[in-house]
């Protein structure tokens, strides 16, 4: 009997162990580490062969599209209904329809994913609607958010990578779970996707980045002046900045030393882009995304009924900068990229 | 050789009738169960099981901690639509909060919005409480010191202060630790930071030193122990008195290669000291933070304890302190 128990157990911890070996999330040496603070502080960003090499394949670089002339008569003398490509000359005009049909438009539709192909000026379809939307938006963070996006700039393609909705993007939480006297923890003890897989809050977003929560939590004193920000309301940062981490493709260091996260002059410079990066995302949700509520169909709604917005994935996709901080937008004047002019 | 080097016990006693303990009939009344031996516990301890004495205190704590479980796993179980597979599946992820910071420290909030979380807590704490009780009284029916029901205190004072002293000193239950294995664990990651860094708060420091100070303490005496069993040293205590060869031998050792040793009677006294002072340290950090202090980091640097290091870029500087925006 002792034997076969002895065998029993034996047999599982071999089996276990091998089947452990097999399992995903694995990381294979060589670890890579690039030190971005003073030496002792920890400060390091890890890669290995295999994530850089993840990395570029998620970041490849669509067709280059022909250059088209400023010359020439504007494309609103030919055609009917142009509402903000207002300024481009015809060939100018032409090449942005091209990039929508690269960049956005399923590949089995076309222009007919946004236009009527019998008549090419009508608006029926929303979609026409939410791109003019979307052509505002780039060029407004071409021309306004250099603090953020600099000379390199965005195009449809930053975020679209060929797809009609971005592969990131965030709806307000689902109601709770629970129902009747049952606990609704505040959100709290949900992994998902956004908070890192934590028991963090389910959904961070929420007043912060479509609206004007405060993310700052710690006190700006050592001793205390009352009552500061409570637990939740930093487990809810917590989980903005696991959103972050993510979003991005980076640890904590990047933008902060860890010893004490809110002080600035222990940041590194990135930490001001980040902000500028939090502030334009807001701006663009509460402007843009916002505005197309009443343009979505149905299926495009989140579980609470609102439309989709932005966050920091949506354009970095895991990249500490979107597309590996490659400028397409140099290329296009068209969509208010600042080195083409 | 192998005897002592082993990881598991190789020693089994098994007397022909097993131990029943000291006591009189009326307190025996109170013990249950027959008992048996059992090989593969024998391999981590005594392979003896049972008779356990539960009496009323046992009876009342084992019924409160009950309850406690009880509206703790029910709470989580109907956070996944009470389903029993995404409850298995979850579960190290689910959680029951405390009440909302806006309930403050009123003892009547709504279930939903963490009453659960008071009642739970409330049933622990009277779990925990009787069974302390249990240990003392077990302790002095059997004509002990009463050592361990005070170690176990120093726990509870922990307990007490992350969960009752230190919301109600700061008026809002929402201060205090979720039940549930990560989210308890988040808390604390999240504590640390609201605060300013726990570990410039000079009593983690203390507990954290106590922590490790009792590790190291229990693996050189369990291994000075163990090595000096050939001489009878596990009979530590009548050696406090009589040194026989063991307790020379394992001073001796000590003092050659750290110039000072324990006896047999003080190394007890450090190690009971040292897992004592983990908890109760502890507790006085966790208790100063958000009352006395705000912000270790700050509190750090203005008393010196903090070090600065050279800056790896140009000074950066708060946008939103600068007035800029884009």
């Amino acid at each position: 009997m002792r034997n076969l128990v002895l065998l029993f157990t034996l047999a599982t911890v071999v089996l276990l162990t091998t089947a452990m070996l097999f399992t995903a999330g694995w990381t294979r040496p060589p670890i890579h580490g690039i030190q971005s603070g003073y030496r002792g502080l920890a400060m390091d960003q890890l890669s290995t062969n295999e994530s850089e090499r993840l990395l570029k394949l998620a970041n490849t670089l669509p067709e280059p599209i022909d250059k088209a002339s400023a010359d020439g008569d504007k494309a609103t003398s030919v055609y009917k209904n142009v509402k903000v490509l207002t300024d481009l000359s015809i060939d100018q005009f032409n090449r942005v329809m091209l990039g929508f049909a690269a960049w956005v438009a399923p590949q089995d539709q076309g222009c007919a994913y946004c236009h009527n192909v019998e008549n090419m000026a009508d608006d029926g379809l929303y979609t026409k609607r939410v791109a003019r939307v979307m052509l505002k938006m780039t060029r407004h963070i071409n021309s306004d958010w250099q603090g953020h996006v600099g000379a390199v700039g965005v195009t449809c393609y930053t975020c679209h990578r060929g797809q009609p909705v971005p592969a990131n993007i965030w709806f307000k939480g689902a109601p709770s779970p629970t129902e009747g006297f049952a606990t609704n923890n505040d959100g709290l003890g949900h992994p998902n996707k956004i908070n890192g897989s934590t028991g963090l809050s389910a959904d961070p977003f929420s007043g912060y980045l479509d609206g004007d929560g405060v993310a700052r939590v710690q006190a700006t004193h050592a001793l205390p002046v009352g009552y500061g920000a409570p637990i939740q309301q930093t487990e809810k940062t917590y989980a903005l900045m696991m959103s972050l981490s993510t979003s991005l493709g980076v640890n904590c260091t990047f933008c902060h030393n860890s010893r004490a996260f809110a002080q600035w002059p222990e940041s590194t410079p990135q930490r001001v882009v980040a902000w500028h990066g939090i502030e334009m995302t807001r701006d663009l949700n509460a402007h843009y995304l916002e505005a197309l509520k009443s343009e979505w169909p149905p299926n495009r709604l989140g579980p609470t009924g609102d439309g989709p917005k932005l966050y920091c994935a949506t354009c970095h996709q895991g990249a500490p900068k979107p597309l590996l901080g490659v400028s397409l937008a140099k290329d296009w004047p068209e969509l208010g990229g600042v080195q083409a002019h | 050789m192998s005897m002592y080097e082993n990881v598991f016990t190789q020693v089994q006693i098994r007397p022909p009738d097993p131990e029943l303990g000291v006591g009189d009939p009326l307190v025996a009344r109170e013990r249950v169960g027959a008992p048996y031996y059992e090989y593969w516990l024998g391999v981590i301890g005594n392979a003896q099981i049972g008779p356990v004495y539960l009496g009323g205190l046992g009876v009342a704590s084992l019924i409160f901690g009950f309850f406690a479980i009880e509206i703790i796993g029910l709470n989580m179980l109907a956070s996944v639509h009470w389903s029993p597979i995404q409850f298995v599946r979850q579960l190290p992820w689910l959680a029951l909060e405390p009440p909302k910071p806006q309930y403050g420290i009123s003892p009547f909030v709504p279930m939903a919005e963490g009453g659960w979380w008071l009642l739970a807590g409330f049933f622990l704490t009277l779990s925990i409480l009787t069974w302390w009780l249990r240990m003392y009284t077990r302790a002095v029916a059997l004509g002990l010191g009463t050592h361990t029901a005070w170690a176990f205190a120093s726990a509870i004072w922990l307990y007490l202060v992350l969960g009752f002293i230190r919301p109600l000193l700061m008026g809002h239950w929402s201060e205090a630790v979720p039940f549930g294995i990560f989210p308890h664990l988040d808390w604390t990651a999240a504590f640390s930071l609201r605060y300013g860094n726990l570990f410039y708060n000079p009593f983690h420091m203390l507990s954290i030193a106590f922590l490790y100070g009792s590790a190291l303490l229990f693996a050189m005496h369990g291994a000075t122990i163990l090595a000096v069993g050939r001489y009878g040293g596990e009979r530590e205590v009548e050696q406090m008195l009589y040194r026989g060869t063991a307790a020379e031998r394992a001073a001796l050792f000590w003092r050659w290669t750290m110039g000072f040793n324990a006896t047999m009677e003080s190394i007890h006294r450090w190690a009971l000291w040292f897992a004592v002072l983990c908890p109760l340290t502890g507790g006085i950090g966790i208790l100063l933070t958000g009352t006395v202090v705000d912000n270790w980091y700050l509190w750090a640097v203005q008393h010196g304890v903090a070090p600065s290091y050279p800056h790896a870029f140009s000074a950066v500087v708060d946008p939103a302190a600068t007035g800029a925006s884009q």
